[in-house]
């Protein structure tokens, strides 16, 4: 057993160590100079240093999106549908926000209230569609989802370039800024929001409460792994279902509401950065667990953050940020894949012995 | 060729499916294969045609011992498999399908193996069209295809999986017709059924599986009622059971069709009083799933309705079945009743009364440990549900099941339990129904038909073709009517 578990840590982690330093080693670098950039380009180093308030923000709000998707995920994944539809939930969170900011006027903190409430809806609503395709209409959710998620991409850019157009050009560089009360409120010299860090921390402690210790989460998770039994045991499986897309989506959007009035302070293509995406590796990587949902997903907002300084400081290409993110999460996965099977081996060696 | 089994043993896990079988083949002879079904055939014919590798035993052809570790070793050895499915791809045509597993050559031959085929057609009375696509074949054109694919590539052996499954009656006396000249040919037919009256027709000789294990070799022909015997074994003495009086009606179907289209199928009017038991006996696969998932309110009937004690719930959902007090234990107890990965404890809270949004854990765990104590579930309250036996698995589904209910349909109740298990089951189950509840089973095992059933169903492909009394019945006549044969008595 304990073996069991101490292999389930180092066999991912050696598998991870070996090929992100054969990966630098390749780039020729050594190993220890693009972590440090990094660290240095996100966090400061030594990390927290005065000075480094605008990059530690900047890292939290991105921190901010990829953790709060993370969470919607764990409950979809929970439910077992694969939430790819999640970038679109959170874009129709961000246009919802988007439309709020532009459109309402009042005071500051009702304003920002609205955003976020707007945002959460947008993306509720996103992800109930998928739903809906998947229990209604047969539609797989990946299909439905990676299809919605086009629908939502275009969308913004015709907003950008139609109706919500700067006043005078025309440019996909985004909308005009939202006036100052549809901010989320930061701290002096950075993008940092502690409501929006707060946000991210409760969704967090609300999803590992919801599948702590809750009849609902439990009956989410029942649904998960063996919709046939859920059924015959009298649990509405597809209410639930729709109920997952929709948690997941009110995140999404959440966190949509924070690129664009937190982040961007402006709605642009592709609002949602890819961290939709990211998200699902993040939730793969810290095993649908809410607790390292938190340093995972921290340590990819600082390779978003601090990898464009590589090729600054140490003349590598700033997209080794991306193929490092890249190879980090394959060889991750490939890590956690190998010990699951050493792991099943043992199990059935085991079984077939006490025969 | 002639063929020697020796000693087979195949585990799944704690499943015994071959347990030590021996039997011999003689060349040119037409062997029947016959048990019921999870008797091991299909597994020991896995294992002869290289699907599956025995755990230990020996294969012995023509006096040589074989090691076959793939389906490609067994044909190389000359051993043909024609499955149950015939392995043809649809979207083929004819003779694609005929030289897809050649071996060997990288260009393919196409107007070679034309020539090959309509040879092999003329020699066995076969007519096809090489470009005709596959998916325009009859199941028994399939068959007829996979038989001379098979002897092309040498094989010398041939073992039939269930063949007269969804043929025509004309196709099947050719196929027999095609058997027949095959072993006259010298090649061993091996052909494994659940179909008595086939095996008596065809076979020379028949070996007779229950339970992963020979009971039986015989020289045919023999009188059907001793096959009978040899397949479920002999009748054991019915034990006086308290009488339950029996009460309102819990279940009443009023003439229901399962499947519209079928002709053959007479609507079926059944009334099941409170305290009954009714018994579902058939082969695998004849209506039983379906006709106990119609009562159950998981499929709607093509015609005709069905009621819960007095109520109309034709067309209803399955929750409002449910709400009737109406519960459904289906055979797979990991894909439809426990679920895999959950613990004990969770599954009495998924299925308790307990409707609170938090859980109280604490609560829970002591109430689990309670069950697991008072169900004798060798396990904890922190067990996941696969990591239990069948038994353990049955007991915890048991507990499962609320205090009141009207109506409890099950499938396979006692499949793969110990002796033990298998009367605490029932005890259990006659429990339930001293309390009123009607029970409605399917099961296999023709002495537990026997032993707790007031009255029997017997389906045959799709419809019920005698619904016997189980006081004045026994193992022969249900068995022979199983087997579809009514002419020997019954309803």
């Amino acid at each position: 057993m304990t073996w069991t578990r101490l292999s389930n840590v180092l066999l991912p982690a050696t598998v991870v160590f070996v090929s992100v330093v054969t990966l630098l080693l390749l780039a020729g670098t050594n190993p220890w100079d693009p972590l440090r950039v990094i660290v240095e380009g996100s966090i400061g180093w030594p990390p927290f240093e005065e000075g480094s308030a605008r990059k530690v923000g900047d890292t939290f709000m991105l921190w901010v999106p990829i953790a709060l998707a993370s969470a919607g995920l764990i409950v979809t994944f929970n439910a077992g549908m694969w939430n790819i539809g999640i970038e679109g939930q959170i874009i129709m969170g961000a246009i919802a926000a988007a439309w709020v900011a532009r459109e309402v006027s009042a005071p500051r903190p009702l304003l920002v209230f609205l955003t976020i409430l707007a945002g959460a809806v947008g993306g509720m609503l996103w992800g109930l569609l998928v739903g809906l395709l998947r229990t209604a209409g047969g539609v797989n959710e990946i299909f439905g989802g990676l299809g919605l998620d086009f629908v939502a991409l275009s969308l913004t850019t015709y907003l950008i370039i139609g109706p919500w157009a700067r006043s005078g050009v025309a440019s996909t560089s985004g909308t005009d800024p939202f006036p100052d009360e549809a901010l989320l409120p930061s701290l002096a010299n950075s993008k940092l929001s502690l409501l929006a860090v707060g946000i991210t921390v409760l969704a967090l402690v609300g999803v590992w409460i919801l599948f702590r210790g809750t009849l609902y989460g439990l009956r989410l998770k029942a649904v998960g792994r063996n919709r046939p039994s859920s059924f015959l045991l009298g649990i509405p499986t597809n209410r639930y279902l729709l109920g997952a897309f929709m948690i997941c989506g009110a995140l999404a959007g959440i966190a949509g509401t924070s690129q664009a009035t937190g982040f961007h302070f402006k709605l642009i293509p592709a609002i949602s950065g890819g961290f939709g995406f990211l998200a699902i590796l993040v939730v793969l990587l810290a095993r649908f667990r809410p607790i390292w949902v938190v340093p995972i997903s921290f340590f990819f907002a600082m390779v978003a953050v601090g990898s464009p300084g590589l090729s600054l400081r140490l003349d590598l290409h700033g997209s080794l940020g991306g193929v490092l993110q890249g190879v980090l999460v394959l060889s991750a996965m490939l890590g956690l894949g190998w010990a699951a099977y050493l792991a099943r081996r043992r199990l059935i060696a085991g079984g077939t012995s006490s025969t | 060729m002639s063929l020697e089994l020796r000693d087979i043993h195949k585990h799944f896990g704690p499943v015994r499916a071959n347990d030590g079988i021996s039997i011999t083949v003689e060349s040119g002879t037409l062997h029947g294969l016959l048990g019921e079904n999870g008797a091991g055939k299909s597994t020991l014919m896995k294992v002869l045609s290289g699907f599956h590798s025995a755990d230990s035993g020996e294969i012995v052809l023509d006096g040589k011992q074989v090691k076959l570790a793939s389906p490609d070793d067994a044909i190389a050895a000359g051993i043909g498999m024609l499955h149950q499915d015939p392995l043809v791809f649809l979207p083929f045509s004819v003779i694609d399908n005929f030289v897809l597993g050649s071996p060997g050559a990288q260009r393919l031959d196409r107007r070679g193996a034309a020539a090959e085929l309509s040879k092999l057609c003329e020699r066995y009375g076969f007519t096809f069209d090489p470009h005709t696509p596959a998916r325009l074949l009859t199941v028994g054109e399939r068959q007829q295809l996979e038989i001379i694919r098979l002897l092309w590539l040498g094989a010398r052996v041939l073992i039939l999986d269930e063949p007269t499954t969804g043929i025509s009656a004309d196709q099947r006396a050719k196929l027999f017709v095609t058997l027949k000249a095959l072993a006259d040919e010298g090649m061993s037919v091996i052909f494994v059924s659940h179909k008595l009256e086939e095996v008596e027709a065809l076979c020379q000789r028949v070996t007779v599986m229950t339970r992963g294990k020979v009971v039986g070799e015989v020289e045919l022909p023999v009188p059907p009622e001793q096959l009978v015997e040899m397949m479920f074994g002999q009748m054991v003495e019915i034990q006086d059971r308290t009488e339950v009086a029996l009460g309102r009606s819990h279940l009443a179907l009023d003439s229901m069709r399962m499947a519209s289209g079928l002709l053959s199928e007479d609507p079926i009017s059944l009334d099941v009083k409170s305290g009954e038991v009714i018994g579902v006996a058939g082969m695998e696969g004849s209506g039983q799933d379906t006709f106990l998932r119609i009562c159950c309110g998981m499929r709607t009937p093509a015609e005709g309705t069905v009621a819960i004690a007095g109520e109309d719930l034709t067309g209803q959902h399955y929750h409002e079945f449910l709400n009737a007090d109406v519960k459904y234990l289906p055979a797979g107890r990991l894909e439809e009743g426990l679920i895999e990965g959950l613990t004990i404890t969770e599954h009495f809270v998924l299925a308790g009364e307990d409707s609170n949004f938090f859980i109280d854990w604490g609560a829970a765990r002591t109430r689990a440990e309670e069950q697991v104590d008072h169900y004798t579930i060798k396990g904890t309250e922190a067990s996941t549900a696969e990591s239990l036996s069948g038994g353990n698995q049955q007991r915890v589904l048991l507990a499962m099941l609320p205090p009141e209910l009207t109506v409890l349909l099950m499938e396979h109740p006692t499949r793969g339990l110990d002796i033990e298990s298998a009367d605490w089951v029932w005890e259990q189950l006659l429990g339930r129904r001293e309390g009123g509840t009607s029970i409605v089973f399917a099961s296999a095992d023709l002495d537990e038909l026997l032993r707790y059933s007031d009255r029997i169903l017997v389906f045959f492909s799709g419809r019920i073709i005698g619904e016997l009394d189980a006081a004045d019945t026994n193992v022969d006549e249900i068995g022979l009517l199983i087997g579809g044969r009514t002419s020997g008595g019954g309803a």
